[in-house]
Formats: C-alpha cells, sequence, structure tokens
C-alpha cells in the first residue's frame, strides 16, 4: 500500500475517533455538557491525536530505519571473507539496481512472482530486459548478487506489508485506548494540549535535525573518502586533476584560492557601492528618492541566482572579454575570475546595503545633533561619528556577505569557468568549491569512487568556512554593539 | 559683556573672514568634500539601479524573441498506403508508423508545395529543403493524424516548425555571412526563406508550445518547451507549502508563545538562524545522502526537490512568522486569558488568525526565494533530460521531473545558440512567476496590515 493512501487512512481513522470521542463524552453525561470537565470537542481531539499521532511517529521512524536494516540483512549475503570493503560497496550498488530493476520489470511485463523466482542470471537476454526497462547492469551479474537482489526486493516487499498492517494496529489501538478513557472527570484539554505541545516541540526540534543530518552526512561521507584518498594529499597538494579511470590529483588548495579570489572581487564591488548606497539612502536623500530606490535595489536581491548566472555568461563575460581581456592581452576567456566576482557583487549590493541601511538608522539621532552641533557637515559627522558607533554592524554585514559569496553556486558555476587553476590573472577562468562539488555530483553517481566522494569533503569545507564566517559575524555583532537607549 | 573683551576683540579679528557671507578657503574645502561624499553615494546609487536594469534588459532582450517560433506551411497529401498500410484505421496500429514514415512524406510534400505556390527552388537541393524544418515537425503530424485518421487520404495545409536557423534567421541570429561558416545552413537555404516569406509561407507566430512542451533534444531547439520544468517546479511548491507552513507554524508558536527560558531553546534559535546561513549547495548534498542514497527515494523526483526546498525554506518562514507573532499586542493575549481560555486556546483562538496575514505574506516570500532556487536541484538529479509529463500527485510527485531554474541551467549547457533564447526565455517566465507571487504578498500586505 502506498504511503499516501495508507496517511489518508490513518487520518480517516482519527477523524471517526473525533466523532465517536465526541459524542461518547456527551453521551456519559446524558447529554448535558456542564457535566464535563472539557468541552465535548476536546474529547474528540483527545481521541483523534491518540490515534494519529503515534502511528504517524511509527511511520517516520520506519521509513528512517527500514532501508538500513534491510541493507545490513542483504549486504550480510553478499559479504566474503577476504573482500574489500570498496568492493562491496559496489556489489551492493548492483543489488540496489537490480533490484529495483526486478520491480520494473515485473510491472512492464506482466510477470508473477514464480516467474521471478525463475529467473536466473544465467538467462542470455536478462540484461537486455533490464535494460528495456531503463536500468543499466555491468558485464556480467554474478548468482550470489543476483540472489541478493531477489532477496532484497522481497524483503522490501513484506517489509512494506508489515508496515501497513502494524501501522493501522497502532491507530486502532491508539483510537481504542484513548476511548476507554472518556469518562465526564477525564481531562480531555489538558491531555490534548499536552499533546499539541509536544508537537509544537516537535517541530520546531526539526532544526536541529536538519543540522545534525547536515553535519553527519558530510562527516560520514569524508571518513569513508578519507580512507579512499589521503587526507594529507587533499589539504596540502597544490594540484587538482581529477581522473575517472583513477589516480586523481585532488588538492583542494587551487579550489579555495578561486573562491577567495571570486569573493575578493565581489566584495570590493559590493562593499563600497552598497555602503555609500546605505549612507545616502539613510543620511541624504529625500523621502521621494528613497520610497524608490530602496524598492529597487532590493528587487536585486529577490531576484535567483539564476539569472545572474545566465548575465554572468551571455553579457558580461563576453563585454569583459571583448573590451578588458583581448585588448589588454589577458586573456581569451569570457568565463573568469573577473566576470564572476562583477555579477557576484551586483547580487550582494542589496544584502550589503540593507544590512547597513539598517544599522546607520539605528544609531541615535543625539549623536548627529552632537556633532552638527559642534559645526560638523553632514560627511564629516557620517565619516567620524556615525560610521565609526556602526562599525561593528557594519563589519557583521561585510562578513555575512562573505558568506553568501562563498557559498554561492550557480553564478560561478556559469561565469567562472571550470579550471582549476592558482593563478593571480583575473581575466582568467578559474573554479571555486561549490563548481566543483556541481560537477562531482551531476551526471551518474557512484558512490565508491574518491572522485565522487571528494565533494563530501569540498562540501564539509565549505559548511565549515561559512558556519565560522557567520558565527563571527554574530560575535562581533554582539560583542561590540552599542547599546543605545 | 565686560571691558576686557571689548577691548581684546580687535586683535583677533584679522584672521576672521570680513562677512559671514563669504567663504573661507578651508570652509570652502570641507563644503566640496560634503558635495563630493554626497555624489558619491548618488553614484552608488545610480549604479546599483543601472546594474538592475542592464540585467532586466539583458534577459528581457534576449528571450522575447523565445514566444515567438517560426513556422512554415505545407501542403501534405496524407498517403493511407504509408500511413495506414492495413487499411483499416485502427489509431493502434497506425501508431506503429513511427515519425520517419511521416519525416520522408515531408520530405516529399515540402518542396512540391513550395513549387505549387510558385516559390522557386533553384539552386537548393532536395535534402537541404526538407532540412528547413524541425526535425520534430514529423512529430507534430503524426500526432495530429493519430488524433482524427478521417484525415487520412486528404492533403491538408499544415503549419510545420521550422528548423532552429531558419528561426535564428528570422530573428536575426542567423545572417547571410553567418550561414556561410555554417555547416547546419547555407545562404541558399536562407534566399528560399526569403521567398517563402514573400510567399507568405513563412511566418513568425505566438509560441504557446514554448510554456507546454516538454524538454527536447540538442539538434532541436526550435521544439524546446517549459512544461515539464513547470509541472516539476508546481509539484515542489505544493510540497513546501505543505510541509514548510505548519511545521513552520508549529516551531514560531513554540519558540514564541510557549518555551522556557533553558539550554534546549537557546540551541534551536541558534541552529535557525545558522540554517538561514548555510549555503544552498549544502542542502543539496543532505538531500543526496540522505533522502536519495539513505531513504531509497527516487533521484530526480519532485518530492527529494520539495523535501530539500521544505527544509531550506523554514528558517525563512520561522523568522516572519516569529516577527508576525511578536506584533500581535500582549492584550489580546491577556484577554483571552482573562474570560477562562487556556494558554493554547489563546494562542489558537486568537493571537494566530490575527497574525495569519503577516505569517502568509513570509510563507509566500519564502515560497519565492524556493522557487528560485537551483544549486540544490543539480545535485538531487533533477538535471536529467525528462521528455514525459509526470503524472497527477501523489503518483506525479515520484516521478522524474525537471525544474524551472535548472532548464534554465540546462538549457545554458548546449551547444546551439538557439538555447540562449530559450534560457533567457525561460527565465522570463520564471520573472513573471516570481513578481506574481511577489505582488500577492505586497497586496496580502496592504489589504490585512494591522497596526496597534
Amino acid at each position: 500500500m502506498s504511503i499516501g493512501l495508507l496517511l489518508l487512512i490513518v487520518v480517516g481513522l482519527g477523524v471517526i475517533g473525533y466523532i465517536l470521542g465526541r459524542r461518547r463524552a456527551l453521551a456519559s453525561v446524558a447529554g448535558d455538557p456542564r457535566k464535563l470537565h472539557s468541552l465535548p470537542s476536546q474529547y474528540g481531539q483527545s481521541v483523534f491525536l491518540f490515534t494519529v499521532v503515534p502511528a504517524l511517529l511509527l511511520l517516520i521512524v520506519w521509513l528512517l530505519a527500514a532501508p538500513s536494516v534491510i541493507d545490513g540483512q542483504v549486504r550480510g549475503t553478499v559479504t566474503t571473507d577476504g573482500v574489500s570493503q570498496s568492493e562491496i560497496d559496489l556489489k551492493m550498488a548492483d543489488v540496489g539496481r537490480i533490484s529495483d530493476g526486478l520491480g520494473a520489470l515485473m510491472a512492464a511485463n506482466d510477470m508473477s512472482e514464480d516467474d521471478l523466482t525463475a529467473l536466473t542470471p544465467g538467462d542470455s537476454d536478462l540484461r537486455g530486459q533490464l535494460a528495456a526497462v531503463g536500468v543499466a547492469v555491468g558485464a556480467d551479474v554474478e548468482p550470489a548478487v543476483f540472489e541478493a537482489a531477489k532477496h532484497k526486493r522481497s524483503l522490501t516487499n513484506s517489509a512494506g506489508l508489515i508496515r501497513t498492517v502494524l501501522i493501522l494496529l497502532v491507530a486502532l489501538a491508539g483510537l481504542a485506548y484513548a476511548m476507554t478513557r472518556i469518562r465526564p472527570d477525564f481531562r480531555a484539554r489538558n491531555v490534548s494540549e499536552a499533546v499539541v505541545k509536544a508537537l509544537l516541540l516537535g517541530s520546531s526540534l526539526i532544526a536541529i535535525l536538519t543540522t545534525v543530518g547536515i553535519v553527519l552526512s558530510l562527516i560520514f561521507e569524508t571518513m569513508h573518502f578519507f580512507r579512499l584518498y589521503p587526507a594529507k594529499d587533499f589539504f596540502l597538494s597544490l594540484t587538482w586533476n581529477p581522473q575517472f579511470r583513477g589516480g586523481s590529483d585532488l588538492g583542494v588548495w587551487p579550489l579555495i584560492w578561486g573562491t577567495l579570489y571570486v569573493s575578493f572581487i565581489a566584495l570590493l564591488v559590493a562593499v563600497p557601492i552598497g555602503l555609500l548606497a546605505a549612507i545616502y539612502l539613510a543620511e541624504y536623500a529625500t523621502k521621494r528618492v528613497r520610497s524608490v530606490a530602496k524598492p529597487l535595489i532590493e528587487i536585486l536581491a529577490g531576484i535567483p541566482t539564476i539569472v545572474y548566472g545566465l548575465f554572468a555568461l551571455i553579457t558580461v563575460g563576453p563585454m569583459l572579454r571583448d573590451y578588458f581581456a583581448q585588448p589588454l592581452g589577458l586573456g581569451n576567456s569570457s568565463s573568469s575570475v573577473m566576470t564572476a566576482g562583477l555579477v557576484m557583487g551586483i547580487m550582494l549590493i542589496p544584502f550589503v546595503s540593507s544590512l547597513s541601511d539598517d544599522i546607520i538608522n539605528s544609531v541615535p539621532q543625539s549623536m548627529r545633533d552632537g556633532s552638527y552641533g559642534l559645526g560638523a557637515t553632514k560627511s564629516e559627522s557620517i565619516k567620524q561619528v556615525i560610521l565609526p558607533a556602526a562599525l561593528p554592524g557594519v563589519v557583521g554585514a561585510v562578513l555575512l556577505a562573505a558568506s553568501r559569496a562563498i557559498g554561492e553556486t550557480m553564478i560561478v558555476v556559469l561565469g567562472a569557468g571550470a579550471a582549476a587553476k592558482l593563478s593571480m590573472n583575473p581575466f582568467e577562468a578559474m573554479t571555486t568549491v561549490t563548481v566543483k562539488i556541481v560537477s562531482q555530483l551531476t551526471g551518474d553517481t557512484e558512490f565508491a569512487s574518491p572522485e565522487t566522494l571528494v565533494a563530501f569533503a569540498l562540501g564539509l569545507t565549505l559548511f565549515v568556512f561559512t558556519l565560522g564566517l557567520n558565527v563571527l559575524a554574530l560575535y562581533i555583532v554582539r560583542k561590540y554593539r552599542e547599546q543605545y537607549e | 559683556m565686560t571691558d576686557a573683551t571689548a577691548h581684546n576683540a580687535p586683535a583677533a579679528a584679522p584672521a576672521r573672514p570680513k562677512s559671514l557671507l563669504t567663504q573661507d578657503a578651508r570652509t570652502k574645502r570641507r563644503n566640496a568634500a560634503e558635495k563630493r561624499f554626497r555624489t558619491y553615494g548618488a553614484v552608488a546609487i545610480c549604479l546599483a539601479i543601472a546594474a538592475l536594469v542592464m540585467l532586466l534588459t539583458s534577459v528581457l532582450g534576449n528571450g522575447a524573441s523565445s514566444f515567438f517560433q517560426t513556422y512554415a506551411k505545407i501542403e501534405v497529401t496524407l498517403d493511407p498506403e504509408v500511413l495506414d498500410p492495413k487499411g483499416n484505421r485502427d489509431p493502434a496500429e497506425m501508431s506503429k508508423i513511427t515519425t520517419i514514415g511521416y519525416g520522408n512524406l515531408m520530405k516529399q510534400a515540402f518542396p512540391a508545395s513550395l513549387q505549387a505556390a510558385g516559390v522557386s527552388t533553384e539552386g537548393v537541393p532536395e535534402k537541404e529543403i526538407g532540412d528547413m524544418l524541425s526535425k520534430e515537425a514529423p512529430a507534430q503530424l503524426r500526432n495530429r493524424v493519430l488524433n482524427n485518421p478521417d484525415l487520412l487520404g486528404e492533403t491538408i495545409s499544415f503549419w510545420a516548425l521550422a528548423n532552429g536557423r531558419i528561426d535564428g534567421y528570422l530573428k536575426d541570429r542567423v545572417t547571410m555571412t553567418s550561414a556561410e561558416r555554417d555547416g547546419n545552413v547555407s545562404p541558399e537555404q536562407l534566399q528560399l526563406a526569403d521567398r517563402m516569406m514573400e510567399a507568405d509561407l513563412l511566418e513568425k507566430r505566438f509560441n504557446w508550445d514554448f510554456i507546454t512542451f516538454p524538454d527536447a533534444s540538442e539538434l532541436r531547439p526550435e521544439a524546446a518547451g517549459l512544461g515539464v520544468a513547470i509541472i516539476g517546479s508546481a509539484y515542489m511548491m505544493l510540497i513546501v507549502l505543505f510541509l514548510a507552513l505548519p511545521i513552520g507554524v508549529a516551531a514560531s508558536i513554540y519558540l514564541e508563545e510557549f518555551a522556557p527560558q533553558n539550554r534546549l531553546t537557546d540551541l534551536i534559535e541558534v541552529n535557525i538562524s545558522n540554517l538561514a546561513a548555510v549555503p544552498s549547495i549544502v542542502f543539496g548534498i543532505l538531500g543526496l545522502a540522505v533522502f536519495i542514497n539513505y531513504a531509497g527515494l527516487p533521484a530526480s523526483a519532485p518530492i527529494v526537490g520539495g523535501l530539500v526546498l521544505t527544509l531550506m525554506t523554514l528558517p525563512t518562514i520561522i523568522i516572519s512568522t516569529r516577527a508576525a507573532l511578536k506584533a500581535v499586542p500582549p492584550s489580546i493575549r491577556d484577554a483571552a486569558l482573562g474570560v477562562g481560555a487556556s494558554k493554547m486556546q489563546s494562542v489558537f483562538h486568537h493571537v494566530l488568525p490575527l497574525a495569519m496575514p503577516g505569517i502568509l505574506t513570509g510563507t509566500i516570500l519564502g515560497l519565492a526565494q524556493a522557487l528560485g532556487e537551483t544549486a540544490p536541484l543539480l545535485l538531487i538529479g533533477m538535471v536529467a533530460f525528462v521528455r514525459d509529463y509526470p503524472s497527477w500527485p501523489v503518483d506525479g510527485l515520484f516521478e522524474p521531473a525537471s525544474a524551472l531554474p535548472v532548464q534554465v541551467y540546462n538549457f545554458t549547457t548546449r551547444g546551439d545558440p538557439a538555447f540562449v533564447e530559450r534560457a533567457s526565455g525561460a527565465i522570463i517566465v520564471l520573472l513573471v512567476f516570481l513578481l506574481c507571487m511577489n505582488l500577492l504578498a505586497i497586496y496580502l500586505r496592504r489589504k490585512f496590515e494591522r497596526r496597534w
């Protein structure tokens, strides 16, 4: 039974429970709600919650746990002595694909379970049949792998059946239990509110779960990568040259250099323009100018990054190449650090300007008045009074912008190029950490080679970098923020 | 005033200007600096706005033409011998004739119908005349015949998609000089196209197919459309709406109304603010590792994309929902508690409905952000070439689909310059959706915003 249908049935049971619970509560006091502890609907609510919540929790736990349990069972059957971990991983990937393929084959050819058990890897056209349903299988299918695939399929099928039965049972049990508790003095309101509160807490815990998921998946796959490729080379080598046949150099430094170079140019564009624009809007602009210019600049923040990427690819890149790089003899590539940096800088302008605008506006008027009273001009008070007072906030904004720049993907994918180089020439194509994550993980991904797994190590590097910048930014803002009241 | 000051005053006077109305050098310098600084600010704003204008004109200028497409008129006799050899008009049997059969038919009919209309085909070999039509045109004809088998045997006049290069010629992307260097089109073909235009056999029309058609292969940019991508994006937005809105609102209610001051609450708050700043591509890695590799959900399916985007949008929704809840004055809560409501009732019956406009505005803006997100979707396989429309939800959520921003990326990776036009056109569609969502958010805010 599909998960969607199962969900519908559980919720349907819950609604039935609500109606029955409400009725039963009223019946228990002969239709006089004044004698109940809580409102009749709250009795119904408690039955609904007891029916639906445990069943759904079980479903979530099942969905999270079942794949790894089945995987472990199947892994036992293909494991033989003297086989390395990575070979078993490869075999498991085959098992997974064949078992999916068998399912598709059954659906496509109207086969029965018996037909399937009769299939053997010796069948000459098995590979062809699997290819016909869109599953490509490597050269020869080992009998052990094929049996494991069948085993996996039957396990998955029976797990699905058990899941359906178990969840419906839990829902019904919850319904029955909640019904037996309904009495006039049962504190339905307190019970259902406690459950709802727990649900609210559970929703807010998803943020923690997400972080844990990110950190764990990055760390596990990175460890996996370092088992296949020495960590020393990753952190110290100066060449990046992945070969899909093996023997690659996967040094991270060319990528980090490209990332920092692009981000530096982006900040060089965004910080002066954004800061000056914010100062103008906060201190000089008339109300009318502000009401037009501020939304216009903020439109830049609402434009998806793929649009900036295309802008870099079709307009800025060729323009820089034709008017700057080629006449100056600096390069012939339309994708370059400069292209990506410039466009990314445009993207970051609203980010810097709106944050700085808020900060400048929060400097109290009395400080401006004091400065004017001493005879300073407007620009003098801005430079000598307001900016120093707003500095920690501005630094925080710049750091947040830097973390954005480092994590930005689409602009560099389309604008910066793909060649990993350690060069100073800004008109040369270089590449960044995010570009390489995309290029190593798109296409057919097999999670056993260092060339693919390196993306997770790069992801972890990126995560640590941006997290560090954010924490630093928040720390600076908190520590040095002057409190004006 | 004392005598002493009055007496001393003239001694200091020579250093001062004669009048307040004439500026001394230092004042002039300071005023000039003031003016310069002010100009810097104005220039910065102008630069930002100029960048915006350039960005939009570049995209609109490149993409507007993708909404128009060139079609060629062709008189074709639908020969029953070829298209329905058994002669029983059974659509199931007729569908066995592939597009190749229809292609041959069109290749023969096209030069003939040109000559019949009085357009000279001199200097253009017969094969090259056939190449002026799109490789998608036979499929168009086939669909038309299969939908209406009674057409067999008749001679119909049919507007067929023209080849991408001919289309480019009408849009000034291909010129005579570029055609000389191009292996796919010859100047003679372009001259023939000119003659066909004079005879009204070739024209540009509004291109609904661009919005409804699925993607097409590298060789036929003229037939590539956004249908699958729009459906995929819509499915993902549906998932984000159904998951992120309830979860985000529940989390905000807890944090804003119930959370005690303790370590756990601090931890949650820190996590939410950090998640808001995690690069989007990291969410893609999470989706790949957890949803696809671990949980075994199908790659390139909207369900995975929707889940990843949900996790990405949650912090945005939580932050705006909390702001909306905070804006509801405490007197409302006190009044509800005063007449005997429980804390839960005061929140769900009074605070939440009053905060709803703010919550919806924040949700729409979060959805808009999710709609434009590309990088995480690349990692979970949404770049795959998908030509089949996914079916209706719930099943359709698990079938391969594309997404609008990913389709843009996909178009940019292909060689034919016609795809640049397609990519820009796709961005226009994307921006129109974003504009509508933002306008809706602004309308909601204006209409329902309350100040206490």
